[in-house]
């Protein structure tokens, strides 16, 4: 019988871990929902953020923390480029998938130039200091995810709920022609909702550089679970790649201390399966 | 007149262009053909194969290459994918026309290409190839010198190394990753173990690319047995480290198998952590002077290509020794003919890097070289046995 302080570490561990998982997948279930993009460079975007926030912390020491009033712009404006890029050529949802997978690889293979295909591990204070809740140890890295990742879903809901922008981005989703008789610029919102997920790309990007050994192939690992999270939610939604993150995470790391760790991916997806089904029929 | 002059002019040409085709097949490079997981999960490992093998083709060619001629070394990127190792072995015999072949990196793509090479008749050296009971190709020649049941001589040589240092251990927590070479040396450990009287505390096995190792360290430290087994591969011994770190549980006694050898030995949590290796860059290993540019080389490529460990390991030697193989075997049989090569190695020892070898065993396979390290002071020593221990050396706990 397994102890209480295993099952609250288990529980702890799956809650940072799921809310890692909704802070990458709020930028993709955003792109999804309100731009009609499977954006799978929105891995690449967040491991190259990764690798730059290990760079700069290796070698010049900079904070992880500070290192985002760089990354964000730089990554917002990087994301904005392509998505002008994309609306140039018209790019279909189903094509933008292809495209978008074909940046991911060569990220990961400009990743591999760069830093070479071996494992890299940012030494970071946020990493080696922790403090207990009861019998539960938490470091400072997976706190700051978790506050991460709850301020970013709270912000992106009160600008999609609370502003005009945000009304403006949710009536282009729905309803662009009519949309842009309204006066919405639907061209320019997008340009900038894309922004605004690779900034979103670029503060996960941290967070996996503080809590994760990077190699540039496990971009590709995170692919299943992520889309998973995302799909437990609702596309689009602020608040609901996070509540998906959450479920998966826990599942996960629950499964692994009461059963085996070869059985978390299935049961995540089981649950997946589940939900998917009882929400169709429901429908 | 006209035609006699014609038909002389016609014999003397026909004759310089063979002269000139005979002499243009014995310049002409030997291409030995083969694929790196230059890409992919394995490509940090892979890549120290592919510096150790580069080192090797340019001594070579500097010595004379094989049979007189140069050798040229095509290597292809099979993205760490056996299906894709297998296609591109068949491209490098049938496409590529290679005269050899060299294997791939790793158990499942060797196995892949094994297959290939077995239905073309090529003598296929491996330098990774971590399953002997499966290589049951009679030309399949294996660098990795583990001997045929690295599942009970590994777990063996353990066992001796710790009780040569005192410790008795009385308990056991196995936990190891799916992956194949890895999942069938813990399986045989777990037998060796069971067998030698150590309670098993916990058993866990994980897919590769498991991202959470927190709850495994919880599992670990709620067992708390004297003996952590860690069967991983690659980055996953680094990363449970850190999450036994996280919540403050450090193991007495732990062993990894096929760790990524860099990032353990930057890490303080990696201290005093065991490992198998077939050779180190310390003495006794290096005292053959012969080697001395070997290893210089290696470091200074290693570095360059920004590898985290530059010192020319366990992997580095395995693709060397496997070159060496190929070496003996061409310039013992005088030819290039696989059946040739495969009989002179069958009869005959090695002498490589990594020692002398033999492949007289079953499936070829003959001695096990592996000895157990220890990470002390971040670096990689030989601790036991005795006689390949570093100088003055011991197992610290």
């Amino acid at each position: 019988m397994p102890s209480a302080g295993l099952l609250f570490q288990a529980l702890a561990s799956g809650v940072f871990l799921g809310s890692l998982y909704g802070l990458i997948g709020l930028g993709i279930g955003l792109g999804w929902g309100l731009l009609r993009q499977i954006n799978l460079a929105h891995f690449a975007w967040v491991f190259l953020s990764a690798y730059i926030t290990y760079e700069l912390k290796t070698r010049l020491g900079v904070d992880p923390l500070l290192s985002l009033l760089l990354l964000v712009p730089v990554f917002a404006a990087l994301g904005m480029a392509v998505q002008s890029l994309l609306m140039r050529f018209a790019i279909t949802p189903f094509n933008s998938l292809l495209v978008t997978f074909g940046m991911t690889v060569s990220v990961e293979a400009l990743l591999q130039w760069i830093w070479s295909a071996d494992y890299r591990r940012m030494a970071s204070l946020y990493e080696e200091h922790k403090f207990r809740l009861g019998s539960v140890v938490v470091t400072y890295s997976e706190t700051i995810t978790f506050c991460l990742s709850l301020l970013l879903a709270g912000l992106v809901w009160w600008l999609l709920k609370k502003t005009d922008v945000g009304k403006s981005v949710r009536a282009c989703a729905e309803d662009p022609e009519i949309a842009t008789a309204f006066g919405i610029n639907a061209k320019r919102l997008s340009i900038w909702l894309a922004g605004l997920c690779a900034g979103l790309a670029a503060c996960a990007g941290v967070c996996v550089a503080l809590m994760f050994t990077l190699a540039p192939s496990q971009i590709f690992t995170w692919v299943g679970v992520i889309f998973a999270a995302v799909m437990i939610g609702r596309l689009g939604s602020a608040l609901t790649p996070l509540i998906g993150g959450l479920v998966i995470g826990i599942i996960e790391s629950m499964t692994m201390a009461l059963i085996a760790p070869t059985w978390a991916p299935l049961v995540a997806f089981m649950v997946l399966i589940l939900i998917l089904l009882l929400r169709r029929s429901d429908e | 007149m006209q035609k006699r002059s014609f038909l002389k002019a016609l014999s003397s040409s026909v004759l310089l262009s063979s002269t000139s085709t005979l002499l243009h097949a014995q310049t002409k490079a030997i291409r030995v053909g083969s694929t790196l997981s230059l890409t992919g999960p394995l490509a940090g490992t892979a890549v120290m194969h592919k510096i150790a093998g580069e080192i090797f083709i340019e001594q070579l060619n500097k010595r004379g290459g094989l049979l007189g001629r140069p050798v040229e070394w095509i290597v292809k990127d099979d993205q760490s994918k056996p299906d894709l190792a297998r296609t591109l072995y068949e491209q490098l015999i049938s496409g590529d026309n290679v005269d050899l072949l060299m294997g791939p990196y790793a158990t499942a793509n060797s196995l892949a290409a094994m297959g290939v090479a077995q239905r073309n008749g090529k003598v296929l050296i491996t330098n990774s190839f971590g399953i002997p009971s499966l290589a049951k190709y009679d030309m399949h020649f294996p660098a990795y010198v583990m001997g045929i049941d690295p599942g009970t001589t590994v777990p063996n040589t353990l066992l001796e190394a710790i009780a040569a240092s005192g410790a008795k251990p009385q308990s056991v927590a196995m936990v190891t990753s799916k992956f194949p070479s890895v999942v069938f040396l813990s399986v045989g450990a777990r037998e060796v173990f069971k067998k030698r009287g150590l309670r098993e505390a916990l058993w866990l096995e994980w897919e590769f690319g498991n991202r959470d190792f927190g709850p495994i360290a919880s599992r670990l430290k709620e067992a708390n047995a004297d003996v952590v087994w860690v069967g991983s591969i690659g980055p996953e011994s680094i990363q449970l480290l850190e999450a036994m770190n996280k919540i403050d549980y450090k193991p007495k006694i732990h062993f990894h198998l096929y760790p990524t050898p860099g990032p353990l030995a930057q890490s303080p949590l990696a201290a005093n952590a065991l490992s198998v290796s077939t050779f180190e860059q310390h003495a006794p290993f290096t005292n053959n002077p012969a080697y001395a540019e070997v290893f210089k080389m290696y470091n200074e490529r290693a570095a360059k290509a920004n590898l985290p460990d530059t010192a020319f390991e366990i992997q580095a030697a395995n693709a060397y020794t496997g070159w060496q193989f190929l070496e003996a075997g061409v310039k013992g049989a005088g030819s290039l003919e696989d059946a040739k090569i495969a009989a002179f190695l069958k009869k005959n020892r090695v002498d490589t890097i990594v020692g002398k070898v033999r492949f007289d065993g079953p499936n070829n396979y003959g001695d096990d070289l592996n000895r157990i390290k220890q990470l002390q002071n971040g670096k990689w020593l030989v601790v036991h046995p005795k006689d390949s221990a570093f100088p003055g050396s011991k197992l610290n706990f």
